[in-house]
């Protein structure tokens, strides 16, 4: 009788689940599918052989390798300064923290064309370092280093923004009663932070793994455009479209959204591993909540 | 009690030392060597590139279509969120992973598609046009272009908040007898009150940068539909460096001040929910364990 | 697994990039629909620079907007050679220093070894007989066309227009620029590029005319089919050139001068004007263009340095900040 009460005010009514339902897919078809059936509709408009014709260009190959050996350069990257951000501005108080948050937001107001901008005024040959890098003869522009940091730019806040609401509204209860319990720093943080800020974690991960792939401005102004080398799939698309080839141009627009559809295995995946882990436990501990 | 905290939880010198570094050499010193450099132009003349005619509308352009974007995305990541967490339907799995792909989508790729469903003989607009809707080639169609673009921030600041929830607040509400509407308003909307406000925050400064995508579907006329870093461009393809420096410091001055705003609003709010949620949440508990 | 191990060397490569790997590479940094000219020419050029010296050459190419390329080599992208768009943008780079002063004489024609002229292109059967520019300039029509202040395309136009005005008994600057004010207020929306026009004239079926290089005509009948479109040559309009240099401090510094003017020399050799020709692109070889002479009716032309004294000065005058486009749509 309570069970029955308890559902009525954990959950919508049956009306309001079927508006919300209704209201956000419609909204998700409008925006995201159709947008993505369409991009599919365009590569295959001529039949499959020729979109797998497409893909198998050494060009577009060894773009799509470039896209993605360089979002796994800045994944370590995010990954450790967006807890190490997280950590510092949701479980501790101090001085000039709003300041801190707007700075790391900061990458995402500036428009990818000035942040590409803004590394060739740094290492560009009429920039500032660019000539002590001119005679130790070191490239940094129109090559990978280049193209990485744009990346790390662009990317930059997705884990630290993702993260920081998650652990401010978990509070830092959990890892004092670690600490007071006698655990050390990083065992309180692999046995109590990391457990707890998992799927905001992914969420950050799959987000600027997204962007990484997907970031035309910034790192076309510091790529240099060279063919099979320093060309990223977001670029060969705008030059095989601009080429008029629209199935080509499609076609590796199709793989971009496909490599971001990877990341739902990810997801997957790990939901499975968490639920058997939560199962198991419920298993030992009948009756009690695993919170 | 925050004292107490930094005394307890290890890491803070660590953590915020590292944030501190990693954003000066990443963010902060590229960014001063762009005001730097703008700054060889003097204030008078930064001025009066920013306050010409076309600058002004740009501004005005780029900030309307900015928020409107921000709060659609508001509005309906919330329920997108909330269903992708609290109800099953079939297909959620896809859908979920669908709302990535804004960003890995390469944005030319977005705009070209974008303005195709909405031109007059597209699969949207040709039945938008009959009731007197153009979206392609009006400022409408920058509007849904930084809709499509910074979809995926709402939802995914979101979605970890949610699931973070813990049931059993609820139940203690429903078990209180608030009804569903009362446990929503008073429970649940300030626990996802900052995260949404920070949704918000990311989707708004990432659209005030956005090129890429709304050049293929504003149309771009002089005053009407041209966005600031469609001027940014101008002054690049004019080779003006420092006029491009200029209006990219003016922005990025402006969206500083609105993002500063917004956090610290945010933050605002975090601490007075955090500073009276652990009662209700305390006394919540205790109902709970005794029903 | 060998995609793997590319991948690889491409890191390692980008991360040791600088150190030229031989001399015999040359970069060819080139504007961003030039890929099919290049991409029969390199291999044909390889072939005769081994017969010739027997040297294997590896060629690469970058492609991308035409003054964003240009920057990108002002600002150290090291290419030995520059085949643009935009003579503006080759004086971009004499001024700094990076191509030789007198460009234009170092190769023969204005060093442009081929050429393209505006034109338009209107719906099947010429429904509203738009024949020349103050057809298109008329009240009601819709035209198609890029930004004019951003893209090289958009330029070509207006500049197109101008000329035509100021060529009319009693024309002047001031009618010109009215002329081109009521052109300009026929376009519902300027296109992103030269490339986004043509999708917005063929595909989602907007305006009446659009206006765009001849040679973009074969490439709109590849994609979208001959029988869907029409081409329309004004009775005057702007012969494009497509200037070619060699980037001094790159190639002395490479080494690599001898093989970057020989590169850019057999251009005009009888094998590069007839790639060019293949690919709708106005030969200066007088044989090949009567031999291609289907491809290319004779229309009258006029150069920008005929009628507005050079690149620098048409962009300084029309499309800086503050020039007459600006005064078209702000109004001082």
């Amino acid at each position: 009788m309570s069970a029955n009460k308890l559902t009525r005010a954990t959950q919508e009514p049956a009306w309001v689940r079927t508006l919300l339902l209704t209201v956000g897919l419609g909204f998700l078809f409008f925006f995201l599918g159709l947008p993505l059936i369409a991009v599919f509709v365009e590569a295959l408009a001529q039949g499959l052989p020729i979109y797998l014709d497409a893909l198998k260009e050494p060009e577009t190959r060894s773009a799509i390798w470039l896209t993605i050996v360089i979002a796994l350069a800045v994944l370590p990257f995010n990954i450790v300064f967006g807890v190490a951000a997280a950590w510092a501005i949701a479980k501790f108080d101090f001085r000039g923290k709003s300041l801190l948050i707007t700075l790391i937001d900061l990458p995402f107001a500036v428009s990818p064309v000035v942040a590409g901008l803004i590394f060739i005024l740094m290492f560009g040959s009429q920039g500032y370092f660019g000539e002590w890098l001119a005679v130790h003869d070191l490239k940094i522009i129109f090559a990978l280093p280049g193209m990485i940091l744009a990346t790390l730019f662009i990317t930059f806040p997705f884990i630290a923004r993702e993260l920081i609401p998650l652990m401010q509204s978990q509070g830092k209860d959990e890892e004092e009663a670690a600490v007071s319990l006698g655990a050390s720093g990083w065992q309180m943080f692999w046995r109590v932070t990391l457990p707890n800020i998992k799927w905001g974690l992914l969420y950050g991960v799959i987000l600027s793994n997204a962007r990484a792939m997907g970031e035309f401005g910034a790192v076309s102004v510091v790529s240099g455009h060279i063919r099979g080398e320093t060309n990223t799939l977001p670029l060969h698309v705008e030059i095989l479209y601009n080429e008029y080839n629209a199935i080509g141009a499609f076609a590796a627009a199709s793989v971009l959204a496909l490599l971001a559809l990877v990341t739902l295995v990810a997801k997957t995946v790990v939901e499975w591993r968490m639920k058997a882990e939560t199962d198991m436990l419920n298993a030992e501990l009948p009756g009690e909540k695993t919170s | 009690m925050s004292v107490k905290s930094q005394r307890v939880l290890p890491g803070f010198g660590l953590a915020l030392g590292y944030t501190l570094v990693y954003l000066s050499l990443l963010i902060l010193l590229p960014l001063g060597g762009m005001i730097l450099k703008a700054s060889e132009l003097g204030f008078g003349q930064i001025l009066d590139i920013a306050l010409g005619e076309r600058s002004l509308a740009a501004f005005r352009v780029t900030f309307v279509s900015s928020l409107m974007a921000a709060s659609i995305n508001a509005f309906f990541g919330l329920i997108v969120a909330w269903i992708l967490v609290r109800y099953p339907f079939p297909g959620k799995r896809f859908v979920d992973a669908l709302v990535d792909l804004p960003f890995a989508l390469p944005t030319a790729v977005a705009g070209i598609t974008l303005a195709t469903l909405y031109a007059g003989n597209g699969w949207l607009g040709s039945h938008l046009e009959p009731l007197g809707i153009k979206v392609a080639y009006t400022p409408l169609g920058i509007i849904v272009a930084l809709t499509f673009i910074t979809l995926p921030f709402v939802v995914r600041t979101l979605q970890p908040v949610i699931e973070d929830i813990e049931t059993e607040v609820e139940e203690a509400a429903a078990s209180l007898g608030a009804s569903r509407w009362q446990t929503f308003v008073k429970v649940i909307f300030p626990a996802i009150g900052p995260a949404l406000l920070t949704g918000f925050a990311l989707a708004f400064a990432r659209a005030l940068g956005e090129f890429g995508s709304v050049i293929f579907i504003a149309g771009n006329l002089p005053l009407i539909s041209e966005i600031v870093p469609l001027l940014i461009i101008s002054k690049l393809e004019q080779y003006d460096v420092l006029g491009a420096t200029a209006l990219a410091v003016v922005m990025l001055a402006i969206s500083f001040a609105l993002l500063l705003l917004i956090n610290a609003l945010q933050w605002w709010a975090a601490n007075r929910h955090k500073n009276s949620e652990p009662l209700e949440v305390s006394a919540g508990k205790a109902k709970a364990g005794e029903a | 697994m060998t995609h793997f191990r590319k991948s690889i060397a491409t890191l390692l490569l980008g991360l040791l990039a600088g150190a030229a790997l031989a001399d015999a590479t040359l970069l060819n940094a080139s504007y961003d629909v030039a890929r099919d000219v290049y991409k029969d020419y390199n291999p044909m050029f390889q072939k005769h620079w081994k017969s010739k010296t027997g040297e294997s050459l590896e060629l690469k190419q970058s492609h991308g907007g035409s003054s964003k390329q240009v920057r990108a080599v002002a600002d150290g992208l090291e290419a030995d050679v520059v085949t643009m768009n935009q003579a503006n943008d080759i004086e971009f780079l004499a001024d700094k220093g990076l191509v030789a002063k007198d460009w234009t004489k170092k190769f023969p024609n204005n060093a442009s070894p081929y050429t393209s002229a505006m034109v338009f292109i209107v719906r099947k059967g010429n429904p509203k007989a738009l024949k020349d520019w103050p057809d298109i300039a008329a009240p009601g029509i819709e035209v198609i066309l890029p930004h004019p202040k951003n893209t090289g395309n958009g330029r070509n136009t207006y500049l197109s227009a101008w000329a035509w005005a100021l060529k009319q008994p009693g024309g002047s600057d001031a009618k010109a620029q009215e002329f081109v004010g009521k052109l300009l207020k026929n376009a519902p929306l300027f296109a992103a590029g030269g490339r986004d026009a043509t999708t917005t004239f063929m595909q989602r079926g907007l305006g009446d005319v659009l206006v765009t290089f001849e040679s973009e005509a074969e490439m709109i009948a590849k994609e979208f089919g001959k029988g869907n479109f029409e081409v329309v040559y004004p009775s005057l309009t702007m012969q494009t050139e497509f200037p070619v240099a060699v980037v001094e401090k790159v190639v002395d510094k490479k080494g690599t001068r001898k093989q970057a003017t020989a590169y850019l020399e057999y251009l005009w050799s009888k094998e590069g004007q007839e790639n060019a020709a293949q690919n709708y692109l106005r030969p200066r070889d007088a044989e090949l263009l009567k031999k291609y002479a289907h491809f290319f009716p004779t229309v009258k032309t006029f150069t920008v340095d005929e009628v507005f004294g050079g690149a620098n000065k048409a962009f300084a005058s029309h499309f800086k900040d503050g020039g007459s486009f600006d005064q078209i749509y702000v109004g001082k």
